[in-house]
């Protein structure tokens, strides 16, 4: 194990923090310093909270860390916000909400640097970090995210959806999108008017999914005083205790680590196949997909298995 | 092969009791506007904030927005508690109403730059990449 592996095993938040921004910047360095903590991650729980910009993410995230963490446990928050798709650059402000922070309490923003659906590309990697410096639950908080960006459910053991009264008429989820990804329901700013309604509507827009969905838990919060926090803890907290619930859990865990390993494929493939070609042969394949001379994928297909005279 | 991905990460905070912010707002966009990740933690953060969160966070740089006159206490706070917990390649940039002795005090301290008012945004950010560390 490299010096900083150790380090980040031991619980060293500053090995901590540098090994993120390396995983980050998706060096050779965080490839090996992953393959030597993976295994060292199993026992961490990953909660997700995801929901449109504005209903109380932050708060909430914080609320939830500070509470968690009066319990004893060690917990890591992994904030995400956009990136400018024109200066790649981010303002990171999950931490204004966050006053008064706990010091137990290990608190990182991630930009998304480009990539879509509504996290970053090395969140898994930064959770698996957090998981192997100790931390007992990871909060990761997602984007304001809309209808599609459901990436979280791919990283998370639990998710939760928080919705506010008011959004709009049946909570615009005729669109679907993150009610499907939600295991467990809030309903934040639970003080303003409306907040039974948009219960009933969440309850008979996931009876609509289907049948089991209509059972799932639906919780009133008020962020800012604390109100219902307990109530969301419990149902957190009672989460994949049944032995369905378990078995569902299990099968999220391998399709999540189906999904990891197509992901590290696809990768390696590419960087691969680019290295082999050389950049004049890629080059030329970009060029005559632009000049319509091949299609994206023959070209791909000749760059995987070169024609003959090439070999 | 991606190029290199390392961004500079900057933490903007508001030291002390004051309330305005505008100024420290107005430097976030233009860091942001610049490329950078720039981690805003909002008003009334004690040193001791400041620097957990520069740690978590693992920035590049610390900028100071300080229009309450008390930054002779303040900065020396932060610069300290950087050193103390082995921060002490983060570059720090103070910004506000400091007066000539006192911004000369500061940088002997390890202040690398005091930005008053009338600097642009442009000055801020290119001494910012100019002389940002390597770490």
């Amino acid at each position: 194990m490299t010096e900083l592996a150790l380090a980040v095993r031991s619980g060293d938040r500053r090995a901590l923090a540098r090994a993120i921004s390396l995983v980050e910047s998706h060096s050779s360095d965080a490839r090996a310093l992953l393959a030597d903590l993976w295994q060292h991650t199993a026992v961490c729980r990953v909660i997700g909270l995801t929901g449109a910009p504005g209903v109380g993410k932050s708060t909430l995230v914080d609320r939830l860390a500070r509470t968690y963490a009066r319990t004893g446990r060690r917990v890591g928050v992994l904030a995400i916000d956009p990136s400018s798709p024109f200066s790649g650059g981010a303002l990171l402000g999950d931490r204004i909400r966050m006053d008064d922070p706990d010091p137990r309490v290990f608190i990182r923003s991630l930009a998304t640097r480009g990539h879509l659906g509504g996290v970053n590309r090395a969140l898994g990697g930064a959770i698996a970090l957090m998981a192997a410096a100790g931390y007992d639950l990871v909060l990761v908080e997602t984007v304001g995210a809309g209808q599609s960006e459901v990436e979280i459910m791919s990283h998370a053991d639990l998710t939760v959806v928080v919705l506010m009264p008011g959004l709009g008429d049946d909570i615009q989820a005729n669109k679907a999108g993150i009610l499907e990804i939600g295991d467990l329901f809030v309903v934040n700013k639970a003080d303003l008017p409306g907040a039974d309604l948009t219960v009933r509507e969440i309850r008979s827009m996931l009876g609509l999914v289907d049948k089991e969905r209509a059972r799932l838990p639906i919780t009133k919060t008020i962020a800012t005083s604390g109100e219902g926090l307990d109530a969301l803890m419990a149902a957190i907290d009672a989460f994949g205790r049944s032995p369905q619930e378990q078995a569902r859990q299990h099968q999220r865990r391998l399709q999540q680590a189906d999904h990891r390993l197509s992901e590290a494929l696809a990768e390696l493939v590419v960087e691969d196949i680019r290295t082999a070609a050389g950049a004049g042969h890629w080059q030329a394949a970009v060029e005559r997909i632009a000049g319509r001379s091949i299609d994206p994928e023959g070209a791909a297909r000749e760059l995987l298995r070169p024609p003959v005279e090439e070999a | 092969m991606d190029v290199l991905q390392r961004k500079i990460r900057v933490l903007v905070a508001k030291p002390g009791l004051d309330g305005h912010d505008r100024g420290a707002k107005v430097v976030a966009r233009a860091y942001r506007d610049a490329g950078m990740e720039v981690i805003y933690t909002g008003l009334h953060q004690t040193p001791e904030q400041i620097v957990e969160a520069a740690l978590q966070e693992d920035v590049d740089v610390v900028g100071l927005s300080i229009l309450s006159g008390a930054h002779n206490t303040l900065v020396p706070r932060v610069i300290d508690r950087l050193r103390q917990e082995g921060l002490d390649d983060v570059m720090v940039v103070v910004g506000g109403i400091i007066p000539e002795d006192d911004a000369l005090r500061l940088r002997q301290l390890g202040v690398a730059a005091v930005f008053g008012p009338g600097t642009s945004t442009q000055e801020i950010v290119d001494f910012t990449i100019g002389h940002v560390r390597n770490r």
